[in-house]
């Protein structure tokens, strides 16, 4: 029997029951609501906002969030299996929890106020409001140290002017984590829809994580409350921790994404009949499963031992460029093969093959592109940075 | 509403069975195994009734240890504790209806569910059997359930229609597909779940009234018949169709 939904190194048995249970309930989840109606979104460039309630009501939101703020109170693991199964489904809907639970919900429970985390984080949770991040801007994409978005100290709080993009659900915020620089150092901000001088347009004719919304947010003249400043956090350590707990569920996701091409291979190699044959005869396709298998396996027990080191707080950045980087950038090599063993069958919606590789490819730049990852790794190799180029 | 839910575990759908060296029983290395999919139907419909009447569910399985991660898939979707009979023979379907019943006969229950059969064995026994045991009336394969104070009215899947029978409580139900949907645990359900009390029993493992001699795997089929799309082949392929098959 073909090897599928491939655990080859047996990290299912490192897992407690709890996780188990979640990692299977999600990938339940997204069989049955994510699976039968993508292809169709993808296709009309459209975002499923119906799975944002279903979501809350899973409890998806959040999990690592305390229970007292409406979160799961669950480890790190199960946020990487939750992860890996949304993604298993599409890019899109991964980002979308990327995004709520670890660019949102984790600063404001880092950073924001307590009366803001009591009044957010429950929403957020529950699915009934929906959050951005706002740090990339049109001219600062790699160099986010560079941004001139600005905040302005006023009598009543606080004036924000400037410009950010490649925003996921910024369209559809109810509450943005804006960073801007307030006296020339980055600090956080909480902006909510609807602030005079607040709009987030939608960015269209995407090639790639088309089930998903990307949008522009415009900050002109837009005045907050002086609560609706992160106190504490000052510099780019505020937006890099929130993209650390990001970056490592994109390493779990790219293993799911990975594994829907690697089934999807599989269950056509040894269907598809070429020269009265399946083709999984072939040794050329045979060394094609093999490198995928090999490297998904490999991708698996990076992040299982990134989770584990995370939760047991002695994981470091650089660790996470290390799971981000090679994750991705296997699931995408694997996207790209598996369309190979497709054939022309593999640039069809009937298959998952087209729609992960197209997204891969934003996966593989945003939150950090590939090639900032290797300087991370490398400076942290030799001591040297090569970030500036000078 | 006192609500109990009895509940086993079976093979994965997926599993490729293979039959044990003893000739009797499946070789479960490997395995994975689950909820039994009609208990699920049973727990989500205690659910619904402890929505609407109140009370507490008990979900009660005889097995082994292995039992218990598909128990506390039970308890995440919101069932309130657990009493697992340890009981590693499970001799036959009789043996296990009893030991239910040993433990039922003791509470003050209002309803009994079960999934209409295990999709393992599928011997659809356990149901009828428990209720013989308990002095109870039974309604199995049932698609829909109205319960009013005492009176239970049901709906039932028969041979090309449905049947609407009325019973009253305590009764046992078996769930058909169709009662309900199975509502997915929620996430922090799971974690919760942890905390929920499963007593554990030891079990009295009765005698089977039925042995099992031995346990087949299907013949292989053969390959078909591959006929190519010329005149001749087509003359063949009716002649088989009329003369084999005896279909046209």
């Amino acid at each position: 029997m073909p090897i599928t939904n491939p655990d080859y190194y047996d990290i299912n048995a490192l897992l407690n029951e709890e996780e188990r249970m979640v990692g299977e309930t999600v990938r339940a989840f997204v069989e049955e609501e994510i699976l039968p109606i993508i292809e169709e979104h993808y296709q009309a460039g459209t975002f499923p906002i119906e799975i944002v309630k279903r979501c809350g009501e899973l409890g998806i939101f959040g999990t690592t969030i305390p229970e007292e703020y409406g979160g799961g109170g669950m480890n790190s693991i199960t946020y990487g299996l939750i992860n890996r199964e949304l993604e298993r489904g599409d890019s899109g809907i991964r980002s979308l929890v990327s995004v709520q639970s670890s660019l949102v919900m984790y600063p404001i429970w880092q950073y924001a106020s307590e009366d803001l985390k009591r009044e957010w984080l429950p929403k957020l949770a529950s699915g009934d409001a929906i959050g951005c991040f706002g740090l990339t801007e049109p001219d600062f994409g790699s160099n986010p140290g560079g941004m001139i978005t600005t905040a302005q100290e006023t009598d009543s709080g606080y004036v924000l002017n400037g410009a950010k993009m490649w925003i996921t659900n910024g369209t559809l915020a109810d509450i943005a984590v804006v960073w801007a620089k307030l006296d020339g150092v980055v600090r956080g901000f909480l902006v909510e829809k609807g602030r005079p001088g607040f709009s987030a347009p939608e960015m269209k004719n995407k090639h790639s994580l088309r089930a998903s919304v990307t949008s522009e947010l415009v900050l002109q003249d837009c005045e907050i409350p002086k609560t609706h400043i992160f106190p504490e956090i000052k510099g780019l350590r505020g937006p890099f921790s929130c993209l650390n707990q990001a970056r490592y569920g994109i390493s779990w996701g790219a293993i799911g994404a990975a594994m829907a091409c690697y089934d999807s291979s599989v269950e056509y190699a040894t269907s598809r009949i070429q020269f009265d044959g399946p083709i999984a005869r072939f040794q050329l396709v045979q060394n094609k499963l093999v490198w995928m298998l090999n490297e998904i396996t490999k991708a698996q027990l990076l992040s299982y031992r990134l989770g584990r080191m995370k939760d047991q707080g002695t994981w470091r950045p650089q660790q996470v460029s290390m799971a981000k980087r090679n994750n991705v950038w296997m699931a995408l090599e694997c996207a790209r093969i598996a369309r190979d063993i497709h054939g022309a069958n593999g640039i069809l919606s009937e298959y998952p093959i087209m729609r992960h590789q197209a997204n891969l490819e934003s996966v593989k730049t945003y939150e950090g592109t590939h090639d900032i990852h290797t300087l991370i790794i490398g400076n942290d190799i030799t001591g040297i940075p090569a970030f500036t180029g000078n | 509403m006192d609500i109990v839910v009895c509940v086993s575990q079976t093979p994965d759908t997926t599993t490729k069975i293979q039959v044990g060296e003893d000739g009797k029983n499946i070789d479960s290395t490997g395995v994975k195994f689950i909820l039994n999919p009609y208990d699920e139907f049973a727990v989500e419909e205690g659910l619904k009734l402890r929505e609407a009447h109140g009370g507490e569910i008990t979900l009660l399985c005889v097995g082994d240890d292995s039992a218990k991660e598909n128990i506390r898939l039970g308890l995440a979707m919101g069932a309130d504790k657990a009493i697992l009979v340890k009981d590693e023979a499970k001799a036959d379907s009789f043996s296990v209806a009893s030991q239910l019943a040993d433990v039922l006969k003791e509470s003050n229950l209002d309803i009994v569910l079960l999934g209409r059969q295990s999709i393992d064995y599928d011997s659809a026994q356990m149901g009828p059997t428990l209720a013989e045991l308990l002095g109870r009336p039974c309604v199995s394969f049932v698609t829909s359930l109205e319960i009013d104070g005492t009176s239970v009215k049901a709906e039932r899947d028969i041979e090309g229609g449905k049947e609407v029978v009325e019973t009253s409580l305590p009764c046992v139900i078996t769930a058909q597909k169709g009662l309900n949907e199975p509502r997915y645990p929620k996430l922090p359900d799971i974690m919760k779940a942890k905390k929920k009390p499963i007593e554990e029993r030891e079990g009295t493992s009765p005698a089977a009234r039925v042995e099992t001699l031995s346990l087949n795997k299907p013949e292989q089929k053969s390959g078909g018949t591959v006929l190519d799309g010329t005149p001749e082949g087509i003359k063949e392929l009716v002649r088989l169709l009329r003369e084999e098959a005896k279909v046209i």
